[in-house]
């Protein structure tokens, strides 16, 4: 693996590489890609963050969470990880498509979309077990509403099969279908992106809007909808493609801009004290009533524009303030980070399985904040260690395998969801 | 590798010591010496008012109250330790002379819209000044479109005024097990919002249980069984209801405590 940091993203001094970057623009002149073999730390360092925040957001509430970004803003952790996976996955599958054609790299992404559904199925088989386990041991009549829950249970030909077509999906467990659904469009996407980027990103706005507009949405079994409505979170991830290819370099100068830096900061500050009033309610009458009824509720399904904002905010106030070269990048302090941020799917699914077993420990043992606390802790460090261990095998024990798909390596696509 | 991995873990727990605090800060409560029904102020305070109870209970007239509700607001077997039964014999002990009649509505599988439909003949049949409308939990389960939810208790809250009662919301139960089956929170949010347009006082059911649970009042976590522990949270729900009431109808606190 190359550690040279060159760039990929928008910032202020991408435009020394231009020169580097003229033999792909010649082939393609629509859209840039950076030199084969960069990889970009600041992707993978965020990509990790969004891993753990995820993580421990999946855990019951404990003291962790207050150091989740969800608690100071209005978008949180899903929003990182869905805008790197796009960015990601242009970038690698962008090339693909630009030096192998469109067959091949939809071959390609077709391959990463199979492992991703493999993944899902086995998160979705352990789901299984833990619920069928609750079910059997839990008869709180306090409860005995809430447990009507388990009724698909008696159903299980009917439930399995729905979960492979992705309409039974257990809380905590949509992302990976919206990825799976964002992935298959996207040698669409790259394919119009080739062609005109803006037009693309004009296309996914539109998108966006008219599910906004005639409320267009997925459904999902027994009822209900899709708890991240692909319609609207695929402006993210068009987003994060048309950032890759070349889109982030084009807005280099609007992002260095300060008036852009005082605008993202006046913004966050002021979601800031609206996320305050959540959580301190005796806060609560501060907030103009006019605001509140305007602003609420906050759509997490349909990706509010408010937690685009917020998103595009925290985004902008990171590329500025955060150089690619960031000696820090290359910290053994960050390093955990990286690593589980480069092998985002096998440690998302690591993670969403850590959770529950967080909740089985915290379910079985009656333990205090002292003990929340240690399974958030512990769970990372297993993410950690395992994302060691994959990369370990990845450059010692497969060293032959691996020097030839450094180009179509697929967690480089942005893998995990 | 390895020394990197351990400095994170101090890092990390470092951390979790300085937000400890950060955490305390957050409520300042002087957190008198507890009984087990504790509830902080704000979660028994509302904004919101009820007229029409305020009126009634200072008129000396009867006080009617239906409670609407999914099965949540029963205890299978055991109704007379129900929230609703508890909340009236709390209403009855701070108004000694009133006359207090508390009816129950159990819809168990109706959604808020299903129950919303019915409100208008529940209200013109049983003539409540008040309404305590317990939804959420079953379009949780359902994972019923939460603005399709909210159009429901919105059309549902705007019906029982135009009925002529006063309204009340209470949301759905905090329950820790089934955290990972059902997702609460947009149905939370979208209650909090109706109740903030239309000014409903909402007793928050499920962060006041939570708070419970996070205190070690009461272990929600817990599979016993047996209904003791259902009895003792409804307890404390009827009477945390009670003081709420009494509090939006601005009754209190002369008979408060």
């Amino acid at each position: 693996m190359s550690s040279i940091a060159d760039p990929i993203a928008g910032s202020p001094v991408a435009d020394a590489k231009t020169e580097a970057n003229a033999e792909v623009k010649a082939k393609a002149p629509a859209i840039t890609l950076p030199v084969t073999g960069e990889r970009e730390l600041r992707l993978d360092l965020f990509r990790g963050l969004a891993l753990w925040l995820i993580f421990i957001d999946h855990l019951p509430t404990n003291l962790l969470t207050w150091l989740t970004i969800r608690n100071y803003g209005f978008s949180d952790a899903t929003e990182i990880f869905i805008f790197i996976s796009g960015y990601t996955a242009a970038f690698v599958y962008g090339r693909a498509m630009l030096e192998g054609g469109f067959v091949i790299a939809t071959a390609r992404i077709l391959r990463r979309v199979w492992q991703i559904y493999v993944a899902h199925v086995f998160l979705f088989t352990i789901f299984l077990a833990e619920i069928s386990y609750v079910a059997t041991s839990f008869e709180n009549p306090l409860y005995s509403e809430e447990m009507g829950i388990m009724d698909f249970l008696k159903q299980p030909d009917v439930t399995i099969v729905q979960a492979l077509l992705l309409r039974f999906r257990p809380v905590n467990m949509d992302v990976l279908p919206l990825y799976i659904v964002l992935m298959l469009f996207l040698p669409l996407i790259l394919g119009l992106m080739k062609w005109k980027p803006d037009v693309t990103l004009g296309l996914s706005v539109l998108l966006y809007a008219l599910t906004w507009q005639f409320d267009l949405y997925l459904s999902a079994y027994p009822n209900g909808f899709w708890a991240f409505n692909p319609f609207a979170w695929q402006l993210l991830f068009v987003f994060g493609a048309w950032c890759a290819l070349g889109g982030a370099r084009r807005m280099s100068r609007i992002l260095s801009s300060n008036i852009t830096m005082w605008i993202c900061i006046v913004y966050l500050v002021a979601a800031f004290f609206v996320t305050l009033t959540w959580y301190v309610p005796q806060l609560g009458h501060i907030m103009p009533k006019v605001i509140e009824q305007w602003m609420y509720p906050i759509n997490k399904t349909d990706l509010d524009v408010l937690r685009f904002a917020h998103f595009l905010a925290l985004a902008a106030l990171t590329v500025r303030f955060l150089p690619r070269d960031w000696p820090g990048l290359k910290s053994r302090w960050l390093r955990p980070l990286i690593l589980c941020g480069q092998h985002s799917l096998e440690i998302f699914c690591l993670g969403v399985f850590l959770a529950f077993a967080g909740h089985f420990v915290l379910a079985e043992v009656s333990g205090g904040a002292a003990l929340h606390a240690l399974i958030s802790v512990c769970g990372i460090l297993i993410m950690c260690g395992m994302a060691w261990i994959i990369s370990w095998y990845k450059h010692s024990a497969d060293k032959g395998a691996s020097k030839k798909g450094a180009v179509g390596n697929a967690d480089l696509a942005g893998g995990g969801a | 590798m390895k020394s990197a991995r351990t400095m994170l873990g101090l890092l990390l727990l470092a951390a979790t010591l300085a937000a400890a605090p950060a955490r305390a800060g957050d409520s300042p409560e002087p957190a008198p010496p507890a009984p087990p029904c504790d509830v902080p102020g704000y979660l028994l305070s509302s904004e919101s008012s009820l007229p029409k109870v305020t009126d009634v209970v200072k008129a000396n007239q009867p006080l009617n109250v239906l409670v609407v509700g999914s099965r949540s607001s029963t205890i299978p077997g055991n109704e007379a330790s129900a929230y609703p039964a508890t909340m009236q014999a709390a209403l009855k002990e701070a108004f000694p002379a009133a006359n207090i009649d508390v009816s129950v509505e159990l819809q168990g599988k109706s959604t808020a819209e299903e129950t919303a439909g019915t409100l208008v003949k529940l209200v013109e049949a049983k003539k409540p000044t008040l309404v305590i409308w317990q939804t959420g939990t079953v379009d949780a389960m359902r994972a019923v479109d939460p603005d399709d939810f909210r159009t429901a208790i919105n059309d549902g809250v705007v019906a029982l005024r135009g009925a002529g009662a006063d309204v009340v919301l209470v949301n759905l139960q905090y329950s820790p097990r089934t955290e990972t089956m059902i997702s609460a929170p947009p149905y939370l949010d979208n209650i909090k919002v109706v109740a903030q347009q239309h000014d409903v006082p909402l007793f928050d059911r499920f962060s006041i249980m939570k708070q419970w649970s996070d205190a070690g009042y009461f272990d929600l976590f817990s599979t016993a069984h047996g209904v003791d522990l259902a009895k003792k949270v409804h307890a404390c729900l009827g009477r945390a209801l009670a003081k709420f009431v009494i509090d939006a109808a601005h009754l209190g606190p002369v008979q408060q405590n």
